[in-house]
């Protein structure tokens, strides 16, 4: 079964249709590149698939279970309680934006979710707070504030603070384009790590060799769509579409 | 009259003028939260009568609505209140008053919080409560010390407004005693009280942004 299955997804804004009809499948351990143009709907996808937004029509699924469920007319509606509860622990999301909790520490940043969501005792949080930021290289840092953080540490404590809660799949929308270009690296440094450790892990992302070098498979996104799909090495090295060739050419 | 008798006689005026300050407070900074909330609900009836509230509680004088939460019982409703009626009123009057303006700042504050961090709670698996009080409000507040001194400190002042229903605090007091020896003296101690009054105030509030500004 898919970790995470996307069955015929549409979504409009009023009457911008931003996701036209997508589906997609995750597998376990599997590490998804979501490219293409600014506006194609990356994002959108992404908040669909992290219920930050409603959908118009299709399914979402994480280890076979609806994350929605279709009333009479077609219209799909987020689960609620306990169900929707199981379905969010399936997932973690790092924003572009970080959105730390600037009056939070970084050890609190990592923690407070645990301890207040997931009932963990503050002993157990800390140790899994703790094990986290030594991994993202920010052991020092546990009792600083976000303000007192470079850009590139605050993702770090953003990514940390989303594996705390042991997500099954992590969604990345553009985690390094907040970033002066040189902090870009200690960022993507930290995500092929995990990709190392075969973290399920989908990201949207506009550094392509990045892409190349992380994903097993990358999903090239137009207008809503799914333009084409495949291996790095095909949709890099050999793509079909004019479009997809266009746009990784614009990249060189 | 010698400073001490002037001043034995003030401070009966001076207790009630700081309680008048304080159950403001406790009152009207709870409730002026709740007429936030209720101003930005997405129920509209609920909404538009919030919003005709604080209209009228900022755009008419205290003075008046304290005279109408006092008479109005007995000239609108015919009800003839007990004796002590007179000092709650004052209170009602008072926190009814002072939330509308907090609202108003409450209001301020929420609706400048980015939706990152309402996305950022709800995916990590707050509860709608939980992402209000442990994420939001402890941001608001931070945001909104600056305002709320402003009003606390007007609230200092304004205490002095009990006396058109005759509320026995400090300017009441000072008033009485002023005419009955046509002195100036209890006049200055007033003064005196009110700016020290509110030089605690504004520490104390420096104090709590101080408190409040360990982070940016
Ligand atoms: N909340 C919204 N309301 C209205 N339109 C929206 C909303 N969110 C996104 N859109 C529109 O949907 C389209 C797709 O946006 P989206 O953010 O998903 O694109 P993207 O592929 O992530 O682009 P980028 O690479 O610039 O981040 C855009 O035209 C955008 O203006
Ligand atoms: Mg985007």
């Amino acid at each position: 079964m898919s970790l995470l299955e996307i069955r015929q997804l549409k979504k409009s804004f009023g009457d911008l249709q931003v996701i036209k009809n997508i589906s997609l499948k995750v597998q376990q351990g599997e590490v998804v590149a979501i490219i293409g143009p600014s506006g194609s709907g990356k994002s959108t996808l992404l908040r669909c698939a992290t219920m930050l937004e409603s959908i118009d029509a299709g399914d979402i699924l994480y280890l076979g279970e609806s994350a929605f469920k279709t009333d009479q007319e077609g219209k799909p509606h987020k689960v609620t309680g306990a169900e929707l509860k199981k379905i969010r622990s399936y997932f973690g999301l790092v924003f572009q934006d970080f959105n730390l909790f600037p009056h939070f520490s970084v050890m609190k940043n990592v923690t407070d979710a645990l301890i207040h969501t997931q009932n963990k005792s503050k002993e157990e949080a800390y140790d899994i707070g703790r094990k986290l930021l030594t991994k993202m290289g920010l052991s020092e840092k546990e009792n600083a504030f976000p303000f007192q953080l470079s850009g590139g540490q605050q993702q770090r404590v953003s990514i940390a603070r989303a594996l705390a809660l042991n997500p099954k799949v992590l969604f990345f929308d553009e985690p390094t384009s907040a970033l002066d270009p040189e902090l870009t690296s200690e960022v993507l440094k930290v995500i092929k790590s995990l990709a190392k450790e075969h973290m399920t892990m989908v990201i949207v992302t506009h550094e392509m060799n990045f892409a190349k070098e992380v994903a097993n498979h990358v999903i090239f996104m137009d207008e809503g769509i799914i333009a084409e799909e495949g291996t790095p090495e095909e949709v890099f090295g050999n793509p079909k579409s004019d479009r997809t060739k266009a746009f990784i050419k614009g990249y060189h | 009259m010698d400073l001490l008798t002037l001043l034995s006689n003030l401070s009966d005026g001076m207790i009630v003028s700081i309680q008048i300050f304080a159950l403001t407070l406790v009152l009207s900074l709870p409730l002026g939260l709740i007429v936030a909330l209720g101003r930005m609900s997405k129920n509209p009836i609920l909404r538009n009568f919030v919003k005709v509230y604080i209209s009228f509680m900022r755009g008419t004088p205290l003075m008046l609505q304290l005279m109408v939460v006092y008479f109005g019982p007995y000239y609108i409703l015919g009800l003839s209140m007990p004796r002590g009626y007179r000092f709650y009123a004052v209170i009602i009057g008072f926190a009814l008053n002072y939330a509308a303006y907090f609202a108003e700042i409450y209001r301020g504050g929420i609706e400048s919080m980015s939706v990152g961090q309402y996305e950022a709670a709800k995916i990590l698996g707050y509860s709608k409560m939980q992402t209000f009080f442990r994420i939001i409000m402890p941001q608001v507040i931070r945001r909104i010390i600056p305002s709320i001194t402003n009003e606390v400190i007007t609230l200092v002042k304004d205490t002095s407004l009990a006396y058109v229903i005759s509320v026995t605090e400090m300017f009441t007091v000072a008033r009485a005693v002023a005419s009955a020896q046509a002195n100036m003296m209890p006049y200055v101690a007033a003064g005196v009280f009110y700016y020290v009054f509110n030089f605690v105030v504004a520490t104390v509030m420096e104090k709590i942004e101080n408190k409040l500004s360990y982070y940016r």
